[in-house]
């Protein structure tokens, strides 16, 4: 406490005895108990199924499990060794990135695109709205199913839009180098409402007045949307971004119903190869554990990496 | 545009503006539109190209198709009991989560609050595998028998709530503070303004988030895949799954017509809740 420095020259003084007395009725006045027995329902299934789970998992990755899951050897970094000289771990790291860059930038900025729109003194906006975030809500298993009959190559609704402009269909979903844009697009699609209702909420909630003195200052529609819009929005963007790209790390529907991973693990990002080390055909816990450390590192540098950006970059102010 | 006028100008913005609306709209609804047409196609109509927008004749029977072509009827069941059972629980632990990180003293309250968001950082990647193993390993060494291919298995470990934690504590915080000192004049104690004033007034971010709370356990797709090992335990997004496995690509019709099964619950849920669930977001979103 900063007033025992001074302790012995205001001892005797009655306002240290004050100030004693109401550190004790503090102590008295804290809810110990009712904090206790309201906080203690949501941190015990958060430790026993978040954060021991997390200390469980490094264990896991130590050791080799029986092929008939009766017991374990602990074989040190045996695991993490081996993924890391294994050419498919290495594409499955590339196509994580590939997916989440290209999922994250495309929802964001036609996210911010449609915002833009839906912020503009329109009749119907409100109904656009509701429309353009409804897939949020949707199951991503139901939605997966449906555009994979939409792409399907000889019948489906996306070869007929290519053949208006007379291009012939990919075979989507059995190509390596056309599966994963596809999807990405159904991502995309699926996750383009959120970042855009965000976007507007943020839109709306700038002052008006920034806008016009702007306008008094003679900047044109682009500086200003340069010099306001863009500032201004830089909070909720970074929001948006650190969910976004949190979210893609946990995709998993869409890529289990429309092309399990496939084909050729052209569609293998970190979290399919997760749950097929562990639960497909391998079931090879360790392996399955010391590949989702190695995300969890990713993830902490990322996010890390955007506070420190952030810090530099965002402007809180307003 | 400088030859335009002002007002030239903004017609022409105005068309522009529309024209994106229409845009933006067609693509977002068309694959719904596509769902729903194509769960009335007769297999002929399904296989044609250029591909029919509208079934000439709609084939009603695909949907008795798809109701007898996997157990949905006990898919439904599954998929109700864990999404009441999980989101009243998140509403539950996060509901007494929030107030006190919103209302009660204690010391290094912000180390709690940390404690609890920091959750949201933490990947299923991380947890599945762990968690699996404690529902068949763990539970079996203590209780006898294990809790894989369970309902307690499918829900407990989705009980807590981060997120939720952090939208209603936002929530309750904006409550206005004269109203909860005149209670606290009154003599009220924590139970009863939790009851009589928190909940009431703080009702659109609790209703917000029991929605979205629905929603999420509804759509809940790979813990409950790996965890249900018997097709009576499935919920529907992990029943549609397998039965779009077995008939794929030959049974479009009955296949989008199961789908529509998955989503018409959803889709009344999004009729009736889409504003609160929006606003709630949004709020959650620019106050944070």
């Amino acid at each position: 406490m900063a007033t025992s420095t001074s302790h012995a020259e205001t001892a005797a003084y009655p306002a240290q005895r004050v100030r004693v007395r109401s550190w004790r009725k503090r102590l008295r006045e804290y809810d110990w108990l009712l904090f206790v027995v309201f906080m203690a329902p949501n941190l015990f299934f958060l430790s026993l199924f978040t954060y021991w789970p997390m200390v469980r998992n490094v264990s896991i990755s130590l050791h080799q499990t029986n092929f008939l899951n009766q017991g374990s050897i602990y074989v040190g970094l045996q695991n993490f060794r081996y993924i890391f000289t294994n050419n498919q771990f290495i594409y499955v790291l590339k196509n994580t990135l590939y997916f989440t860059v290209a999922s994250v930038s495309l929802t964001l900025i036609l996210g911010l695109l449609v915002a833009l729109l839906l912020n503009q003194r329109l009749r119907f906006r409100d109904g656009a709205r509701a429309i353009v975030f409804a897939p949020t809500l949707l199951s991503g298993a139901a939605i997966g199913i449906v555009w994979a009959y939409m792409f399907d190559p000889r019948y489906g609704l996306i070869a007929q839009v290519l053949s208006w402009v007379h291009l012939p269909s990919p075979n989507w979903l059995n190509r390596p180098e056309w599966a994963m844009p596809a999807i990405i697009i159904v991502y995309v699609w699926k996750n383009l409402g959120f970042s855009a209702v965000i976007f507007l909420a943020g839109l709306q909630s700038i002052p008006a007045d920034l806008y016009d003195a702007a306008k008094v200052d003679g900047a044109n529609a682009f500086w200003r949307f340069r010099s306001v819009t863009v500032p201004m929005l830089s909070p909720i963007s970074f929001f948006l971004m650190v969910t976004s790209v949190l979210a893609t790390f946990q995709a998993f529907d869409i890529q289990r119903v429309m092309t399990q991973g496939g084909p050729a693990f052209s569609t293998t990002t970190l979290i399919y190869y997760v749950y097929d080390q562990g639960f497909g055909n391998a079931f090879n816990y360790g392996r399955a554990a010391a590949a989702a450390i190695v995300l969890f590192v990713i993830m902490l540098f990322v996010t890390v990496a955007q506070v420190r950006f952030t810090q530099s970059q965002v402007h809180y102010d307003g | 545009m400088a030859s335009l006028s002002v007002q030239q100008q903004r017609v022409v913005g105005k068309v522009f503006g529309y024209l994106g609306l229409a845009l933006i709209v067609l693509v977002i609804g068309i694959p719904m539109f596509w769902m729903l047409s194509g769960s009335l196609k007769t297999v002929r109509e399904i296989y044609t190209f250029p591909p029919q927008w509208v079934p000439s004749n709609p084939r009603w029977s695909n949907y008795q198709d798809a109701w007898h072509a996997a157990p949905f009827g006990r898919f439904y069941i599954n998929s109700i009991i864990i999404t009441l059972a999980g989101a009243a629980f998140q509403l539950f632990n996060g509901i007494l989560c929030a107030y006190a990180l919103a209302f009660l003293r204690f010391p290094f309250k912000n180390f709690f609050f940390v404690l609890v968001l920091a959750a949201l950082m933490i990947p299923p990647e991380v947890t599945i595998l762990p968690n699996f193993l404690f529902m068949g390993n763990t539970i079996r060494n203590l209780i006898g028998h294990s809790w894989v291919d369970t309902y307690q298995g499918m829900f407990l470990p989705g009980a807590a709530t981060a997120f939720g934690t952090f939208l209603m504590r936002q929530g309750f915080l904006g409550l206005p503070k004269d109203v909860l000192d005149a209670a606290k004049v009154d003599g009220a104690g924590h139970f009863r303004t939790m009851w009589d004033i928190v909940l009431p007034m703080g009702k659109p971010i609790v209703v917000t988030f029991g929605l979205i709370s629905m929603v999420n356990k509804w759509n809940d797709f790979l813990w409950p895949l790996i965890v249900t090992t018997t097709m009576n335990m499935r919920p529907i997004t992990v029943g549609i799954t397998f039965l779009f496995d077995n008939e794929g690509n030959n049974q479009w019709g009955m296949i989008m017509a199961a789908t529509t099964f998955v989503v018409v619950p959803l889709i009344i849920v999004f009729l009736f809740a889409q504003r609160y669930i929006i606003a709630g977001l949004t709020a959650g979103a620019t106050k944070g």
